[in-house]
């Protein structure tokens, strides 16, 4: 433990390898917080939402730090004060408790776990024929997600959004990427290099006709310069615009040729056999879209399957994400019933889902101020409420069965991944000894 | 349940049509057995006459849920856990939504104590015409002093919400239950070292008693069937929370695994399941804020995988607005959308010049717009339009809201716009444009859009209203 890391360092190390699956890599020796080292430039995810203010920075370190096993130096005990040992019990003979009574448990796994969801991989490299510096892949499971009848194979992923124009944003949102949001490829970089994001979305809602009704080409552009500023894979979406959406999407495929991109979206209210075959032509995956009807879901799937001949690893579902307190309730059974009858041998269902975890902002408990209502307990700061709303929208669904998550607050991706990479089992920690709970100082 | 069919439930009835339990046949009352929404109780010829009495029994156990139903504290705020009968909501529906318990412990100095338990006795948060509410208390016994630990339940039995006793010295536990007779508390916890004496005091007080085998479901299930032997059926098992890591992964693997065995029959260990993500707080995250967040990822984690009853300890408003709206998510009844009656509503005490406004009767709707109007004290007249429970742009979408159903909804309310307003006009939603022409044929008045999010009609009104002739 002679070896000491300032906090500086740590960051650097955890910039390069993702942050969240840093199975194999252990950090040995103390930290030293270097408050001066942080500077300005540095904000890991988890700051954003506290401002700039070192001091929190580095508590926030700590906290990525303890959770990954490292040895923190500073600050609370890692665990609780051990409760003390019982007290002599008083030794009461229960005449009716004498012995255990001995029980083996056992319970089998589900037998009509039968199919496996089909696997898509998002993102070409150089190997691939694209330019991507790495692939996602997605699918595969062969249970619910994280259960124990069959190890999932694919880790969830996060794309975060990037817009092709400045918009209004919740204010715990638009903090984070003020200064990049008039520059899509500055933003692109921003999401991979601060924040993590496994992957990029940039969504052209300025070709919406009663926005600014930006040209396909010009939208192309946009495109083009966002591949060029990461090498993530990326998900292309339109502005929503059933008509003007084709034309957009087709452009935009076609001058991100060869990079297998997910082009969003497919939909049964637009000319869903334009966009699958500009996919196919140039080298595409297929977001499937409906609005929470598993019925409409399977209608679209086989449609594009069936009459626009997209083979089955370029599809992928999303059955929309109604927000925490806003119809997640129809959201997560959604999704959780398309998965069980996936699973079950429906084949018109067995794709990764991806879920617009971002939905969460439109919930007035993220962004409103306070509540409306008097009688209503304080709401509190909407700076942590937006952020928490975020991550328990989409974890709700990761535990449905959601494969990929587009999101948009920083902290939101890093506490999502974290926690499912946990339930994936990737995350090693220092085992913490519960049984002393009770008497844990916290 | 045993039985799934309001037929196999019906031969047990008296089958005479009595209608005393409020239903027309017998077989009416049995399809609400089946769905749950009738208890047999409720007939009363099947509960007072003799001759029913074992066809009664054996009713009973063929309805009872598969896992176990348990009730913890007393009177209006007794928390009732388990109660299940399926794995996923949507094969019927999940009862007993899990119930969130705060921690407190014997050290607090008093003032301190009574605060914190009153906070959450009173948290409320608003929702669709009810209030989500947070639901016990948990009391650690940091000091092991059997002393200490009674004065500090005494103080939170005052409050009058449920309680759970945290101490695994039998000694500790008792006082606890001499300083609150009466109180049903669940006791934390029975494990392989002091379930004897902690046994004895569940039989002695009549209390529902938490079994714990951190990561052991032998162990687990072992004292469970043991203390089901000696007829302690009130049980909750505590398999282990781990906050992090594989622990963390094994834990949520002990629940799928408990839970999927007491649903399949297993009925030794066919309880409820207690989840403590307070433990997140002994993960080494030193910042509180990062921690809560961690707690909460947590707990929502077990409140969507088979956690009945909880232990926590964020009480901050960014912890437990989503928890309750979490749990309500979950738990709510997937088979019918939460409505409101279909009527016309006074929004503080309007007049023949207020304002006349329509939404849907979905309860999330209207609700909104309600409290949109009130909070800003917009005094009016809100009708809810009949839609089967569905909110305004689905509705419009799915065809169940139209003129016709408006015009339909006016005639049903009594009310007249045309006498019973003087400026004959109707706010509609913004997200309802396209029926305004159909709307203005159909009830002959004045149609103004109005925006499309309720938040926005504040400002709108000032603009709008009254409406220029
Ligand atoms: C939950 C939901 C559902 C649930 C509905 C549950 C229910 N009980 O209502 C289910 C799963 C059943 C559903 C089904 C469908 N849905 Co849907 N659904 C949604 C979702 C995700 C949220 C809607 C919601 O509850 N919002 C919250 C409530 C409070 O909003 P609201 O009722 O509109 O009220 C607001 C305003 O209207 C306004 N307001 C209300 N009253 C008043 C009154 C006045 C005077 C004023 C001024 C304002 C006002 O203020 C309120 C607060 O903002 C939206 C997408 C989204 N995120 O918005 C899609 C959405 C509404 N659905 C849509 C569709 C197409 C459908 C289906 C037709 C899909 C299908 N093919 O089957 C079906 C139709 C079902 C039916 N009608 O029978 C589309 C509608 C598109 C359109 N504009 O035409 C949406 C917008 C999704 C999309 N982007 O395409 N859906
Ligand atoms: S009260 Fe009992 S006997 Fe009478 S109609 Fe109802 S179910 Fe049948």
């Amino acid at each position: 433990m002679a070896n000491k890391k300032k906090l500086s360092e740590v960051t650097d190390m955890f910039k390069d390898v993702d942050i969240l699956s840093l199975e194999g890599v252990t950090i040995e020796g103390d930290i030293e917080i270097d408050l001066s080292g942080l500077g300005g430039g540095f904000d890991p995810m988890l700051a954003a939402i506290l401002g700039q203010e070192n001091a929190v920075l580095a508590q926030h370190f700590a906290r990525l730090a303890g959770v990954f096993g490292v040895p923190v130096g500073f600050g609370a005990p890692a665990a609780g004060v051990p409760a003390p040992a019982p007290a002599v019990a008083p030794a009461l003979a229960a005449p009716k408790l004498k012995d255990l009574i001995p029980a083996k448990f056992d319970v089998a796994n589900i037998a009509e776990w039968t199919t496996q969801i089909q696997e898509v991989p998002i993102g070409n490299t150089s190997a691939d024929g694209g330019s991507r510096g790495k692939r996602v892949m997605l699918g595969g499971e062969k249970a619910l997600p994280f259960f124990p009848d069959a190890p999932m194979p694919n880790r969830n992923q996060v794309t975060i959004d990037v817009f092709d124009m400045r918009l209004g944003l919740a204010k715990a949102v638009k903090e984070n990427y003020d200064e990049v949001m008039d520059n899509p490829g500055e933003w692109a970089k921003k999401n991979v290099e601060k924040f993590n994001a496994d992957m990029i979305t940039i969504h052209l809602i300025s070709t919406d006709p009663l926005v600014k009704d930006t040209p396909a080409k010009e939208a192309a552009k946009t495109v083009e310069e966002v591949l060029q500023a990461v090498d993530v894979p990326i998900a292309i979406g339109g502005s929503g615009n059933p008509q003007k959406d084709v034309e957009v999407l087709s452009k935009a495929a076609e001058v991100a040729e060869g990079e297998r991109c997910l082009i969003a979206s497919a939909s049964l209210n637009l000319d869903y056999a334009k966009i699958a075959e500009a996919a196919l032509k140039y080298d595409h995956d297929v977001l499937s879209w409906t609005q929470l009807d598993m019925n409409a879901q399977k209608e679209l799937n086989r449609k594009l399957m069936k009459q626009c001949n997209v083979p089955r690893d370029r599809i992928i579902m999303d059955p929309t994400t109604a927000a925490l307190g806003y119809g997640l309730d129809y959201a997560y059974t959604n999704m959780e019933r398309i998965r069980l009858a996936a699973l079950m041998g429906d084949e018109e269902l067995t794709f990764p889902m991806s879920s617009g975890t971002t939905n969460a902002w439109g919930a007035r408990e993220s962004w409103m101020v306070s509540s409306p209502l008097k009688e209503d307990s304080d709401w509190g700061p909407r700076e942590y409420r937006g952020p928490i709303w975020e991550i328990i929208t989409g974890l709700s669904l990761a535990i449905a069965g959601n494969d990929l998550f587009m999101m948009m607050h920083p902290t939101s991706v890093a506490v999502l991944k974290h926690i499912t990479q946990t339930l994936f089992g990737s995350i090693e920690a220092e085992p913490v000894d519960i049984a002393n709970w009770i008497g844990a100082e916290v | 349940m045993k039985i799934n069919s309001p037929l196999e439930a019906y031969k047990y009835l008296p089958q005479t049509n009595c209608g005393e339990c409020g239903e027309a046949t017998c077989m009416a009352f049995a399809s609400k057995l089946i769905d749950r929404s009738g208890k047999t109780a409720d007939c009363p010829p099947l509960m007072k006459e003799k001759k029913f009495a074992k066809k009664l029994a054996e009713l009973d156990r063929l309805l009872a849920p598969e896992i176990r139903e348990v009730v913890i504290g007393v009177g209006d705020r007794a928390a009732k856990i388990g109660g299940d009968d399926v794995l996923y909501r949507h094969k019927l529906t999940f009862f007993d939504k899990t119930k969130m318990f705060f921690d407190v412990t014997d050290t607090m100095d008093e003032a301190a104590l009574v605060e914190r338990v009153k906070k959450i006795a009173n948290f409320k948060k608003f929702y669709v015409g009810r209030h989500l509410l947070l639901d016990g208390v948990a009391i650690r016994s940091v000091s092991n002093d059997p002393a200490k630990f009674a004065a500090a339940v005494k103080k939170v039995a005052e409050v009058g919400i449920p309680m759970i006793f945290c101490s695994f010295n039998p000694a500790v536990l008792k006082a606890g239950l001499e300083a609150a007779k009466d109180k049903n508390p669940l006791l934390y916890a029975a494990n392989k070292d002091n379930w004897k004496e902690v046994g004895e005091l569940a039989l002695e007080y009549k209390v529902p008693v938490v079994v714990s085998a951190i990561n052991d479901l032998d162990t687990l299930k072992t004292l469970a069937k043991t203390f089901a032997e000696a007829g302690i059926k009130d049980i909750v098992l505590d398999p282990g929370t781990a906050p992090s890591g594989k622990g963390m992964k094994e834990s949520f693997t002990n629940f799928l695994k408990i839970r999927r065995a007491g649903i399949m029959g297993d009925t030794e260990i066919a309880y409820p399941i207690m989840a403590i993500p307070l433990t997140a707080w002994m993960a080494g995250i030193t910042d509180p804020v990062s921690a809560s967040f961690w707690e909460t990822a947590m707990a929502s984690i077990f409140t969507i995988r088979y956690g009945d009853i909880m232990i926590l300890h964020s009480m901050e408003p960014y912890a437990t607005l989503p928890l309750v709206h979490l749990a309500e998510t979950i738990y709510t009844d997937p088979r019918t959308p939460v409505a409101v009656d279909s009527k016309m509503y006074k929004v503080g005490n309007p007049d023949e010049n207020s304002p006349v406004l329509f939404t849907t009767n979905f309860a999330l709707t209207y609700y909104t717009v309600e409290s949109d109007l009130s909070s800003n004290g917009i005094t009016c007249w809100l009708l809810a339009v009949d839609t089967d429970g569905i909110g305004v742009e689905a509705a419009a979408a799915g065809g169940q809201l139209s003129a016709d159903k408006v015009k339909d909804a006016f005639d049903k309310s009594g009310f007249d716009i045309h006498k019973d307003v003087k400026h004959n006009s109707v706010i509609i939603p913004g997200l309802a444009a396209r029926l305004q022409g159909d709307l203005e044929d159909k009830l002959g008045a004045k149609i103004l859009v109005g925006p499309m999010d309720s938040g926005r009609l504040p400002g709108f009104m000032e603009k709008n209203w009254p409406p220029k002739q």
